[in-house]
């Protein structure tokens, strides 16, 4: 019901309808600030949203919200429950293998996150016989996995829950992107529990090229998305849409 | 949006319909899992009755298929045949569409949430239907097609009042469970009254406002349900011994 | 046998074996040589046996009171025990785990008394609080069923007993307890294949059982169905061997019909 009142709002509010069928742009309905988030009466709000939204009216497509976990994106995707995800996905060589990306719309360093006062940072000796805290089937998790092979690494399905257990001292430290990690590092829980340690050392081949919208392997929206990244880029709205959120350019080099 | 930090909200504002309060969200969610419940309880009672008439005066073949269906379903967590289900269901439609030449459907996710659901019960609502017809005196059809009742009007006046008495407290069990099963949509990231009980406790730290009013809303629907089975199964009883002393 | 093998049972038999053949052949089935994977669902196999398991038999030991309490307590017990009954059969376990685990394992590290004790490694983990929300879940539901079951219990035997002066422990030990359990048995089987459906659930609080297994391969390798299938069939077997232990274990006591 309420995806069907977002999506009417979100048809209303293009109301390009040049193309008789809406794009499904998948969303995970777990918080994940500043980039996406639903509002306490169901509409979304976030960077991300700015962007797709400036994205579909340039592509000129008839885009609807469709709220997806994230522990199933991909499969909904290929299953054709979405036709594209948006979800701060990191492109990386294994996602590449089932699905195809657009061109990056901004890339951001990964960090790390402990309990006040613990003195823990981003390396494998120090972290080790820790626990660390994750979101399943992320960039950060596979990092993780990777990095600190002497640490548990625990993975959660939202990343509130990651915080939570931070917050609760049930993990040692979260590993999560820097940006949303800082944001909630300024929230109330966050200020009164948790710091940061610090970015991770960058590994490209985990980490990935940036985030891009996922769109099914051959599939010709590729160019449309990548055109309208490119213009909004060009023409200074993605300095305005990212000024009202971040005081610097998370478009990365 | 200027919403004060959560720990300075009272927990009526968190709960109201205000700019600051996640009524409308938990509102939405309930209004989700009702539909979602009465939807996938009707298709499921649907294929209860062809089921359970298959089941008994079906073919060799039906028997064994219904057989096969009933029991693999009721083996399996629900939670893994909403996964298969939830992607196999779109997935095979839609790869059978775009073969044929067709273009891609869209689903929408409360339609997929009640045919999956709606084929989890309507494996045990064959069973309930079944044993209930099963438990009508055999003496009394034998009697009726003796006098040369015809068979539609024995089944109207004869078999399915009885079954609807015996099958009653089954059918009952089968409603609540749907009311809860609808939770299990939750995990695939359907914004039901389980999730959205999530998102705004997480969002909010105030898990012991949110979760005991999720809680009494669920407790709201299986006791009204309860009570309004209970009346339902009176009038359907009526006319019969009361067995309990 | 004969009776079983009818010519159109053969026939289907057949269409499943194709079908069958067919999933091995032309599904990716690569993973499953991954040893990494297989060391994975042996641990995770066992977790989800040891805690239907340990739950069942947790949840029937409290069912014991609980049931007690309602059928022939005073009221002051009774009504505790009806109002757990209610609200655990009425709300979905799912939210009862998440309140246990987010909610009231949010509670704890706050605690400067509970951070410091011996019990905060284990409150650290996650499995005490499934352990304890399953165990509830199968306490509540058969707290019902033993309420019946203390309440069919013939009142002449009782009648009897007390006009004998027998002691009321002795009482409840000798003639209740014993054909009340005997009578809630045959349920046992059907409410351990449920306890078995419900163990997914734990997944969503990070531990890892066979259903958390097969969701790490799906998004390891991003294959969609074959995990799942092969998921499937275990809980299948897994049932199966529930209902079959349960029949034999029934052969073995000693029943009376009337």
């Amino acid at each position: 019901m309420k995806k069907i009142a977002l999506s009417l709002a979100a048809t209303l509010a293009f109301a390009t309808a040049a193309f008789a069928e809406p794009v499904k742009i998948g969303i995970d309905p777990a918080a994940y600030p500043p980039f996406t988030e639903l509002n306490a009466d169901g509409t979304w709000k976030g960077w991300e949203i700015d962007m797709v939204i400036e994205v579909c009216k340039r592509a000129e497509l008839e885009c609807e919200f469709v709220a997806t976990a994230w522990d199933g994106i991909i499969p909904a995707l290929t299953s054709g429950q979405i036709d594209v995800i948006m979800s701060s996905m990191s492109i990386t060589e294994e996602r590449m293998k089932v699905i195809d990306f657009s061109d990056k719309y901004y890339n951001t360093p990964t960090l790390m996150m402990v309990a006040k006062g613990s003195g823990l940072t981003p390396d494998p000796a120090a972290m080790s016989g820790k626990i660390i805290g994750v979101i399943v089937s992320t960039t950060q998790e596979a990092y993780s996995l990777a990095h600190f092979p002497d640490s548990e690494v625990k993975s959660y399905q939202t990343p509130d829950e990651t915080y939570q257990d931070l917050a609760a001292g049930r993990v040692d430290a979260v590993v999560s992107d820097s940006l949303v990690g800082n944001v909630w590092l300024a929230t109330e829980t966050g200020l009164a529990c948790c710091e940061s340690a610090g970015n991770v050392p960058n590994d490209s081949a985990i980490l990935g090229k940036g985030a891009g919208f996922g769109i099914r392997q051959g599939d010709p929206l590729k160019d449309k998305l990548n055109a309208a990244i490119a213009s909004i880029r060009a023409d200074g709205t993605y300095a305005t849409i990212t000024a009202k959120y971040f005081t610097f350019d998370i478009y990365g080099e | 949006m200027a919403c004060p930090p959560p720990s300075q909200i009272s927990a009526l504002e968190l709960l109201g319909f205000g700019e600051c309060g996640w009524g409308i969200s938990l509102v939405w969610g309930l209004g989700n899992s009702i539909v979602i419940a009465l939807g996938a309880y009707s298709l499921g009672f649907l294929i209860g009755i062809g089921g359970a008439f298959g089941k008994l005066y079906g073919g060799p073949i039906l028997k064994d298929l219904l057989a096969a269906y009933t029991t693999l379903v009721r083996a399996v967590p629900e939670l893994v045949l909403i996964l298969i289900l939830f992607y196999a269901f779109t997935g095979a439609l839609n790869e059978i569409l775009l073969s044929w030449g067709y273009d891609r459907i869209e689903i929408s996710p409360i339609v997929t949430g009640i045919v999956v659901l709606g084929l989890v019960q309507g494996a045990y609502q064959t069973e309930v239907i079944r044993g209930g017809i099963l438990a009508v005196p055999v003496g009394q059809l034998e009697a009726a097609r003796a006098m040369g009742m015809p068979s539609l009007t024995m089944a109207r006046r004869i078999t399915l009042p009885q079954m609807a008495a015996n099958a009653l407290p089954g059918l009952a069990n089968l409603w609540l469970n749907a009311t809860k099963d609808t939770a299990l949509l939750a995990v695939i990231g359907f914004s039901e009254l389980t999730r959205a009980t999530s998102s705004a406790s997480a969002s909010t730290k105030a898990f012991f406002v949110f979760y005991p009013a999720a809680m009494a809303l669920y407790l709201i629907i299986s006791l009204t349900s309860t009570l309004l089975i209970g009346r339902i199964e009176k009038w359907a009883r009526r006319g019969q011994r009361d067995v309990r002393t | 046998m004969q009776a079983f093998l009818k010519p159109h049972r053969i026939v289907l038999f057949l269409i499943a074996l194709a079908l069958v053949v067919w999933c091995a052949t032309t599904m990716n089935w690569t993973w499953l040589a991954n040893p990494k994977y297989q060391a994975m669902a042996v641990e995770g196999l066992w977790r989800t046996i040891w805690l239907t398991v340990v739950t069942m038999v947790i949840g029937f030991l409290l069912a014991i009171p609980i049931g007690f309490a309602q059928a022939a307590g005073p009221a002051w017990l009774a009504w505790p025990a009806r109002a757990f009954c209610t609200v655990i059969r009425g709300t979905p376990l799912l939210l009862q785990i998440w309140l246990l685990y987010y909610g009231l394992g949010s509670l704890f590290p706050g605690n400067p008394w509970i951070r410091d004790s011996v019990l905060w490694p284990y409150l650290r983990e996650s499995w005490p609080y499934a352990l304890v929300a399953l165990s509830l879940s199968v306490a509540g539901y058969e707290g019902e069923v033993m309420r019946g079951a203390f309440k069919g219990v013939a009142h002449g035997q009782l009648e009897a007993a007390k006009a004998m002066g027998m002691p009321r422990f002795t009482m409840f030990r000798r003639i209740w307890l014993p054909q009340a359990v005997q009578s809630v048995l045959p349920t046992l089987g059907g409410e351990t294949v449920l306890q078995l459906k419900s163990t997914p659930l734990v997944s969503t609080i990070t531990i890892m059982e066979i259903y958390d297994v097969a969701g790490r391969v799906r998004r390891d390798t991003f294959i969609i169905y074959e995990p799942l299938i092969l998921l499937a069939v275990v809980y299948m077997i897994l049932t199966a061997l529930i209902v079959l232990m349960f029949r034999w274990f029934e052969r073995r006591l000693p029943t009376r019909t009337a």
